[in-house]
């Protein structure tokens, strides 16, 4: 009785450590941001188009951030949602044995490629592709950071949605078949729509990691705050802009406060996400056998 | 008592010029390496219930499942030997599986409703089968889950989920479902061995309803209920047929002692 005590007291104590230093950086990151909202409104903040945070006067609108994000995101979400839920499907359902025993493992290793890497690769192969192909001014541009941010989150909207396929119970697909329908048509009308809510958890889950990349859009975006018109544009996404600046902003400055406050901005943004997931999966949590 | 003379004549002479409707003729199965029936050959009569029993293992549910070919989801799976439905061999390359699964429908052990509503369910099979007329689904559905004996329970509900039913009524949903599609014949493995016993007993009453117009096979692990509701017989025992016969006789006078031993409980 003794030792179960104290296991459990030394297991709490980890648990509340991880989530006490959790707590206490988000805390710091209030603390660090707030002080912004003394020079600028929330509104003119957040709506503001122009992000000159070292010009005099300096302006802190970070719209054009907020909307490069959301733009890279939304940009490499139509890319890897078909890639990821289409390979999914074929690995879950139509792939020979051994094809998918040899094509999962490298779908996974996508996933273990460090994003600078990724990065690298559309700094020196993609851009001046896109340049060329193009003829646009600079290959480091919204849709080649989109494309990048699809290469990462593939591998996660990918193994996440195979689960939820593979999670589907044979007898919902034996009792698909036996009523004579065919391969496709049990996949389309019945595996896909009981496994719906795991796929767009996946699906959530890889954009709320497109959304925080920051190696990525720090070396592929292009850099330029402004409100993008066209996918051939270069964009500055909140990640990027943070990272660029941190180094040369005065300690507990405006524009010190104004980093901050964007990262407050882009923790609601995943943190929103993963409501989102997490909803989803109670939502469609599974309550008997074949109930998904 | 002439009338009823009469009747059991008739009856009789029903069952003497039954049609058979499936023959299996020195069928093997095997997973893989592992052979899991031995030389089956037997034949299934038309409008009648057959049911198959003995212990775990012994191969009945393979057997059930080579009849419809769910068999061939399993991909180390190989069959040799031939069964016939209404004469033509049902694993020629030549036949659509789609279409012998129309005719051959299935029940599972565990009632596998899909998650949608109760209307869905029953419609499922025809609208993957190309029927795409609302008013013949609806008079369709209805008429299935009347033939299942559900449609009193439910017909306030059909657009509510299937998954809120109990396990009887989901059971006898998977019925209806699997009558809608008007097969010749439906397979049954153990549809009451996750139910109780009145659920049980109602889809026990079903088989005898629907035997008038399908051909229907059991597998089941309950000697009393293939005794109940089965007119014939088939034991299995380790992927062999040991005897198969009329119900009545099979129970009260069988032929071979191992048989004898299984229906008394003296083993399996």
């Amino acid at each position: 009785m003794k030792t179960d005590i104290s296991v459990r007291i030394v297991f709490f104590t980890v648990a509340l450590a991880s989530i006490a230093i959790l707590f206490m950086i988000m805390v710091f990151l209030f603390m660090e941001g707030l002080p912004i909202f003394k020079r600028v409104t929330l509104f003119e903040f957040m709506f503001g188009k122009y992000w000159y945070p070292t010009s005099s006067p300096p302006d802190f609108g970070i719209f054009p951030l907020i909307l490069a994000s959301i733009a890279v995101t939304l940009v490499s979400a139509m890319i890897s949602v078909p890639l990821g839920v289409m390979t999914a499907i074929y690995l879950a359902e139509l792939a020979h044995k051994r094809v998918a025993e040899i094509i999962k493992p490298i779908v996974e290793l996508l996933a273990a490629l460090p994003s600078v890497v990724i990065g690298f690769f559309g700094m020196v192969v993609v851009a001046p592709f896109l340049q060329n192909a193009f003829g646009v001014s600079t290959g480091l541009n919204l849709f080649n950071a989109a494309l990048m941010l699809s290469f990462m989150s593939v591998p996660t909207i990918c193994s996440l949605s195979e689960d939820a396929i593979y999670s589907v119970p044979t007898a919902l697909k034996e009792g698909s078949l036996a009523l004579g329908a065919t391969h496709w048509e049990t996949l389309l009308r019945v595996i896909l729509p009981a496994s719906i809510s795991g796929i767009s958890m996946a699906i959530i889950l890889g954009m709320s990691r497109a959304i925080g990349e920051t190696m990525v859009v720090l070396m592929v975006a292009g850099g330029a705050a402004m409100i993008p018109t066209s996918l051939m544009d270069p964009v500055r996404p909140m990640p990027a802009s943070i990272a660029a600046e941190m180094a040369e902003a005065s300690f507990r400055g405006d524009h010190y406060h104004a980093l901050f406050a964007t990262g407050i901005v882009l923790f609601l943004f995943t943190l929103m996400f993963n409501i989102v997931a997490d909803q989803i999966a109670h939502k469609y949590r599974q309550t008997g056998e074949a109930s998904l | 008592m002439a009338g009823q003379a009469s009747k059991k004549d008739q009856i009789k002479k029903e069952i003497m010029t039954e049609k058979i409707k499936i023959r299996a003729r020195h069928l093997n199965f095997f997973y893989g390496h592992a052979q899991a029936l031995y030389d089956i050959s037997l034949d299934i009569k038309s409008s009648q219930v057959t049911a198959l029993i003995g212990p775990s293992g012994c191969g009945k549910s393979t057997f059930l499942r080579c009849l419809n070919r769910m068999n061939d989801l399993i991909p180390i799976s190989r069959v040799a030997g031939e069964i016939t439905l209404d004469d033509v061999n049902i694993n020629d390359p030549s036949v659509d599986v789609v279409m012998l699964r129309r005719r051959v429908g299935m029940v599972f052990q565990k009632p596998n409703p899909f998650p949608k509503t109760i209307f869905e369910n029953v419609a499922y099979g025809l609208k993957v089968n190309g029927v795409s007329d609302r008013v013949f689904i609806e008079s369709r559905v209805e008429e299935s889950l009347k033939k299942a004996a559900l449609w009193d329970e439910i017909k306030d509900r059909l657009h509510e989920s299937a998954l809120g039913l109990s396990g009887g009524q989901q059971q006898r949903l998977c019925i209806a479902r699997a009558l809608a599609v008007e097969p010749e014949i439906v397979l049954m493995d153990e549809p009451a061995s996750a139910l109780d016993p009145i659920a049980t007993q109602k889809i026990e009453d079903l088989i005898g309803e629907l035997k008038e117009n399908y051909t229907i096979i059991i597998v089941t692990h309950s000697m009393q209920q293939a005794a109940r509701v089965s007119d014939r017989t088939a034991f299995f025992y380790m992927g062999k047929l040991i005897e198969m016969d009329e119900t009545e006789t099979l129970f009260t006078r069988p032929r071979l002692k191992q048989t004898e031993d299984y229906i008394t409980g003296r083993f399996g």
